[in-house]
C-alpha cells in the first residue's frame, strides 16, 4: 500500500513538471500568436508550419546562451531567485485536481497529487512565496531599475493578498470547507458558485491577475517604463526559468478559478472532464486577450484600485454572505 | 519512517537557515534565510497534522517577512554588507549565561513533560473547524485582545504615516499639480 502509494505520487508529479513545462513554452506560442492577431501582424511564422517550432527554437536558445552573472550583484540570491518562481508555481499544483478520479485496468487514479483538506489556503500561499522570485531577482540585480520593479512587486504583493483571501472567504463560508474536491463536488449538487457569489468571483478573477503578474497589472516588470524590471540582468536559462513560473501560474490559476466558481470537472464524466479544459482555455486566453487590449495601470492606481474599492466589496460581500447564511 | 526522514531534514533546513539569519552581515542572505527558515517551520505543522497551521504558517509569515524586505531596501543598500557596532561585551556573556540555562531547560522539559496533558487540536471534524472551535471558545479572550491590539497598532500606524498628507497627487488635475508646483509645497504631497 505503501509502496504503491509513492510510486503513483511519484509519477503523478512527474506527469505534471512534463506537461506543465511543456505548456508553458506552448503558452508563448500562444500569447506572441494571439496578441499578433488582434494587433493585426503575423506573429511567429518562419520555423515550422505556422510558426510553431518557434518553441523549440527558443527552448535551444535559452538552454545554449551563455548564463552570465553580472559582477556587483549578491551571487546566490541572484541564481536562486528563477527557482523559487518556477518551483513555487509547480508546488502549488500539488493540491489542484486537474481531472476526476478515473480508472486504468481497475487502478483507481485521482489527478491530484495531495488532497490536503486546506487545498485553496496552501495554494494561495505558495503563489503568494512565488512572489519572493521577482523580488529577490530585484534586489539582488545591483540594479536602480531591478530595485524599483523589486519595490512594486512587494507593493502588489502586500496588497493583494488582502482581495483574493477576502473575496476567497465567502465561497469557502458557503461551501464549508478549503478543499477544491469538496468545492467541486458541492457544485455538482448545488449549482456553481458564480451565481451565488458573481462579486467574489469577479473580484479574486481581478486578483489572480496581479497574482500573476499579468497586464494590466504588470507593474513587476513594466516594459515601457522600467526596461524588464527584475529580468534586466538575467540572461539564458535563468531568465527562461522566470517566464516558465510565470506561464505554469496562469495555468494553475486558470485551474483553480472554474474549479471554485465555475462548477469545475462536474459530477466527473469525460465531458465534465473536457468542460473544466475548456474553461482552462478560455481563462488563459482571457490573461492574452486583456493584454492585448488594456495598457498598464499606473502603481498608484493599482493600489488605490485595491484598497480603496476592491477591499471594501469584499469585506461588505463577506458581510452579506454572513447575514444571508445566517 | 517518511515522518522520521521528513522530520530531521526540515529540522536541519530550519536550523541552519535561522543560523545564516542570525551571524551573516549581508541584509539579503539575512532576510531570505529568515523567510525560508519560517516556511521550513511549517513542514512540522503539515508532519503534524495540523494542515490549516501549517498553510497559515506560510501566509502569513511569507507576508510579514516580505514587509521586512522592504524597510530592508528602504535603509540599506542590500547587495552590500552591512558594517556592525562590536558593542559591549558584556551582553554577550550575559546572552551566553541566558542561552547556556535555556539549553538545560529544554533538555529538562521531557521529564517535566509527563505530567501535562497536551489539548491535542485533530479531532474528527477536521482540523479548520476544530481550532475554529477552540479559538471562539476555550481562547476567546486572547483572540479578542489580540484582535484590539492589532487595530491600535493599525491605526498607530495610519496616523504616524499619514501626518503630512495633505495633498494627494493622484486625485489632483494636471493644473493642480502645475500650480502646487509653482508655489513650490511638493514636498508635502505624496502619492
Amino acid at each position: 500500500m505503501e509502496t504503491a502509494y509513492l510510486i503513483e505520487t511519484v509519477i503523478k508529479i512527474v506527469v505534471i513538471l512534463l506537461v506543465f513545462s511543456a505548456l508553458a513554452g506552448i503558452g508563448t506560442y500562444f500569447e506572441r500568436k494571439i496578441l499578433a492577431f488582434m494587433q493585426r501582424r503575423l506573429g511567429p511564422t518562419y520555423v515550422g508550419p505556422y510558426g510553431l517550432l518557434q518553441v523549440a527554437a527558443d527552448g535551444v536558445k535559452l538552454f545554449t546562451k551563455e548564463d552570465i552573472i553580472p559582477t556587483n550583484v549578491v551571487g546566490r540570491i541572484f541564481k536562486i531567485a528563477p527557482v523559487i518562481t518556477a518551483a513555487t508555481a509547480f508546488m502549488a499544483a500539488a493540491a489542484i485536481p486537474f481531472l476526476p478520479s478515473f480508472s486504468i485496468g481497475g487502478y483507481e487514479v485521482h489527478p491530484i497529487v495531495a488532497d490536503i483538506n486546506i487545498g485553496i489556503l496552501y495554494i494561495l500561499g505558495i503563489m503568494g512565496v512565488g512572489l519572493y522570485g521577482p523580488l529577490l531577482g530585484g534586489m539582488a540585480s545591483a540594479n536602480k531599475f531591478s530595485l524599483l520593479s523589486a519595490a512594486r512587486g512587494a507593493a502588489v504583493f502586500i496588497s493583494y493578498e488582502v482581495v483574493t483571501g477576502l473575496s476567497i472567504l465567502a465561497p469557502i463560508m458557503i461551501v464549508g470547507s478549503l478543499s477544491l474536491v469538496d468545492f467541486n463536488n458541492y457544485q455538482a449538487v448545488n449549482g456553481w458558485l458564480v451565481f451565488s457569489q458573481p462579486v467574489a468571483f469577479i473580484l479574486f478573477w481581478i486578483a489572480a491577475f496581479a497574482e500573476t503578474g499579468r497586464t494590466p497589472f504588470h507593474l513587476v516588470a513594466n516594459d515601457h517604463e522600467i526596461i524588464d524590471g527584475f529580468g534586466t540582468e538575467y540572461s539564458g536559462m535563468r531568465w527562461g526559468l522566470f517566464f516558465i513560473g510565470e506561464y505554469a501560474n496562469m495555468f494553475f490559476i486558470s485551474f483553480v478559478i472554474p474549479l471554485i466558481f465555475l462548477g469545475g470537472f462536474g459530477d466527473g464524466s469525460v465531458l465534465g472532464a473536457f468542460a473544466l479544459l475548456g474553461k482552462m482555455a478560455f481563462f488563459f486566453f482571457f490573461f492574452l486577450w486583456t493584454r492585448a487590449a488594456w495598457p498598464d495601470v499606473r502603481p498608484d492606481q493599482l493600489m488605490m484600485l485595491c484598497w480603496k474599492i476592491l477591499m471594501p466589496i469584499a469585506v461588505i460581500n463577506v458581510v452579506i454572505t454572513g447575514f444571508v447564511m445566517m | 519512517m517518511f515522518e522520521a526522514i521528513a522530520f530531521y531534514l526540515f529540522a536541519f533546513l530550519t536550523i541552519a537557515m535561522f543560523y545564516i539569519t542570525v551571524t551573516t552581515s549581508q541584509a539579503l542572505y539575512a532576510l531570505t534565510a529568515l523567510a525560508a527558515g519560517m516556511i521550513f517551520i511549517s513542514a512540522f505543522f503539515f508532519i503534524l497534522g495540523a494542515d490549516f497551521l501549517g498553510a497559515v504558517q506560510i501566509v502569513v509569515y511569507s507576508g510579514a517577512v516580505m514587509a521586512l524586505y522592504s524597510f530592508g531596501m528602504m535603509f540599506f543598500d542590500t547587495t552590500r554588507e552591512v558594517k556592525e557596532k562590536q558593542g559591549n561585551k558584556y551582553i554577550v556573556v550575559g546572552l551566553a549565561t541566558v542561552a547556556a540555562v535555556l539549553v538545560v531547560l529544554i533538555f529538562s522539559a521531557p521529564i517535566l513533560s509527563d505530567n501535562i496533558i497536551a489539548l491535542y487540536p485533530i479531532g474528527e471534524a477536521g482540523n479548520t473547524q476544530e481550532v475554529g472551535v477552540v479559538l471562539f471558545t476555550k481562547y476567546l479572550v486572547p483572540f479578542e485582545v489580540a484582535a484590539i491590539m492589532l487595530l491600535v497598532a493599525m491605526i498607530s500606524g495610519i496616523v504616524l504615516a499619514g501626518k503630512k498628507m495633505d495633498a494627494s497627487l493622484t486625485l489632483m488635475t494636471e493644473k493642480e499639480i502645475q500650480d502646487m508646483r509653482k508655489e513650490k509645497k511638493s514636498k508635502k504631497a505624496l502619492l
